[in-house]
């Protein structure tokens, strides 16, 4: 019993520990310079005759204080040599309106990302991974209320920043995931904010990436210490010079 | 109706469709014959009716290898329509749930069968035509495997091939085709002496427009857009600039509302070659008119069938560069795809056309010195 009661006391210790060292990393990604106007959808089919939610591209999507929506934010280095177990609760991906909603996730190697068909008619769900071990898929989803939650967990298995997914039966359709093999990352939401919790004490590199903003290019990144404290990040994104 | 699969071929990936439609040999597990058309939406309309027009087009071209057999292919029909009934009706009793299909593979046997008593009555064709007939029948079988396979297997390569296919094969049918013309039954065999070289110049230039298709395919099939938006500069150089920051620089300014890949240095460059190449064509295909009408007169089929093929050079030259200022509208692109399509025939049948009509120099030189020494040597006989 003693014996019990000690090794309870010991496990209770060890994870007040982990938590007393893992912080929570907060920031803000503004948008420097003018975007390029954004340009309309022409839908088609039944797609013409649905709500949209959104009905223009979405290269650059500004909200409060120029905060940038969007923004795949992620440690790129500092957890080299570490597992971390995958989430069991599946992101999603909605298609709706003819248009995947969000446009850019994130999600962990071996987590669930589902795909949700809610329109009347089909779609097709194309993963287009540029990462070598990870694989191409193409999947079709005919019916409302479909969902995929194996496919892209089966086919990607490595880290890539960011997995594109399209429907080819309507070409203006696609989204981005952004695939880690550690928890510690996060997409901005509409102002530009992000949060990434409980990351274990230590030095980063923690790495900003937007897809039109950065292109092929890694992203911007900067270097951080968590502790027990949270730790404050922001990032200044800037719209590349015209051509 | 091959130049019109290859059309509607252009328009699946002028709309990046090709993988609207996952599976193959079914349609979202329909059998593909029977897919509702209310389901022909957005790509899907594209890739299907594709599927579609190449079934017919793969239909016909083994009726036409049939018929080049002429009587000869009724057995082939006849136990072939039979081996048709018996699958249908056996399919029938082991897959019941695929009952339609079944039936409808019955009754095309028993249509073959029934034909096959009144079908072909013509006589066989000549024996190389035969050949073609049946070499047509592979490559539109292989053709329909190879775009089932880019389906399946997801990879851009296939693609590269199915479409050099599908021009080869459109430059089969039509050689077919002309041989069955009153145009190439009148046509003088070996007439002339080709003094201008013109037959190997033909099939040189004939070549050269095939290697600009591959390379056109492989563009496309890169599903990247527009690698260089602008003409007749690139990035508004002369030679534009390939190197990593410029090509991210190139991405980070495009803004593409459909889907497509970034460039690479390497599409950037392919697109060079393919305007070069596109210009040594055009200098080649008139050099060709030229000599042509110069050497051989200007209402000589040669000489009209290279202005034919010049015309439709200038045309596609035009069709190229409309492509990239209307920012690759899709049917613009197609229409830029037909066009080559047309150039290959025509080019394959010019140089064709120069081979029936015109003789080997070396050939005539060896006959007419053959001829000289006959007569020689009959006058050496009378002599003694």
């Amino acid at each position: 019993m003693k014996k019990l009661t000690l090794s309870l006391m010991v496990l209770a210790l060890t994870g007040s520990c982990q938590i007393a060292s893992a912080g929570d990393i907060t920031g803000k990604v503004t948008l420097k310079g003018t975007p390029p106007t954004e340009k309309a959808i022409e839908f088609i089919d039944q797609c013409t005759t649905l709500p949209h939610a959104v009905s223009t591209t979405r290269w650059y999507v500004v909200g409060k204080d120029n905060g940038l929506a969007d923004v795949f934010v992620y440690i790129s280095k500092g957890l080299e040599g570490k597992k971390f177990p995958a989430p069991t609760t599946p992101v999603v991906i909605n298609q709706e309106g003819c248009m995947y909603y969000p446009y850019v996730v994130g999600v962990m190697v071996g987590q669930p990302l589902a795909f949700k068909n809610s329109d009347t008619f089909m779609h097709n769900v194309h993963g287009l991974p540029k990462v070598d071990g990870n694989l191409e898929f193409n999947i079709a989803e005919p019916f409302q209320g479909q969902v995929n939650d194996t496919t892209f967990t089966a086919n990607i298995t490595k880290p890539e920043v960011l997995v594109k997914v399209v429907c080819d039966v309507h070409h203006w359709m696609f989204c981005y995931a952004g695939v880690q093999d550690h928890p510690f990352f996060a997409v901005t939401d509409k102002d530009g904010n992000f949060k990434i919790a409980n990351v274990p004490a230590g030095s980063y590199t923690l790495t900003a990436y937007h897809l039109k903003a950065h292109g092929s290019a890694p992203g911007v990144s900067q270097q951080i210490t968590v502790a027990a404290s949270p730790v404050t990040a922001d990032f200044t994104v800037e719209v590349p010079a015209p051509k | 109706m091959t130049f019109v699969l290859v059309w509607m071929g252009g328009l699946v990936t002028s709309n990046g469709a090709g993988l609207s439609v996952p599976d193959w040999p079914n349609t979202y597990g329909y059998n593909m014959f029977f897919f509702p058309p209310s389901k022909w939406i957005g790509g899907i309309l594209f890739e299907h009716s594709h599927r579609l027009v190449a079934s017919v087009v793969g239909f016909l071209t083994m009726l036409l290898a049939l018929w080049l057999y002429g009587r000869n292919s009724r057995p082939v029909l006849r136990w072939g329509g039979l081996i048709f009934i018996v699958a249908g009706l056996g399919l029938c009793v082991k897959f019941p749930a695929h009952d339609k299909e079944n039936i409808c593979l019955s009754i095309l046997g028993l249509a073959a069968l029934g034909g096959s008593f009144v079908w072909p009555s013509s006589a066989p064709s000549p024996r190389w035509l035969r050949v073609l007939g049946v070499a047509a029948f592979i490559a539109v079988v292989v053709q329909g495997v190879l775009g089932g396979l880019r389906v399946t297997q997801l990879d851009a390569r296939i693609g590269i091939f199915h479409a050099t296919l599908a021009q080869l094969f459109l430059v089969l049918v039509s050689v077919i085709a002309i041989s069955q013309t009153e145009f190439w039954r009148r046509l003088p065999v070996r007439a002339e002496t080709d003094r201008g070289h013109f037959r190997l110049f033909f099939i040189a230039a004939t070549c050269l427009v095939l290697g600009q298709l591959v390379l056109g395919a492989t563009m496309r099939h890169q599903h990247a857009g527009l690698a260089i938006p602008d003409f007749p500069a690139a990035y508004g150089k002369v030679w534009p600039d390939t190197s990593p920051a410029a090509v991210a620089r190139y991405n980070q300014n495009r803004l593409d509302v459909f889907s497509e890949n970034s460039i690479t240095a390497f599409q950037i460059e392919l697109q060079m070659v393919h305007r070069i190449v596109a210009l040594i064509i055009l200098i080649a295909v008139s050099l060709g008119a030229w000599r042509a009408s110069h050497y051989l007169g200007r209402h000589h089929p040669l000489a009209r069938l290279a202005f034919l093929w010049l015309g439709l050079v200038l045309t596609q030259a035009f069709l190229g560069a409309a492509t990239i200022w209307t920012g690759k509208s899709a049917d613009v692109a197609t229409a830029h795809v037909a066009c080559g399509a047309l150039c290959l025939v025509t080019g394959g049948l010019t140089s064709l056309l120069s081979f029936r009509m015109l003789a080997s120099p070396v050939a005539q030189c060896g006959v007419a010195q053959k001829n000289e020494l006959t007569s020689l040597l009959a006058s050496s006989s009378i002599t003694r």
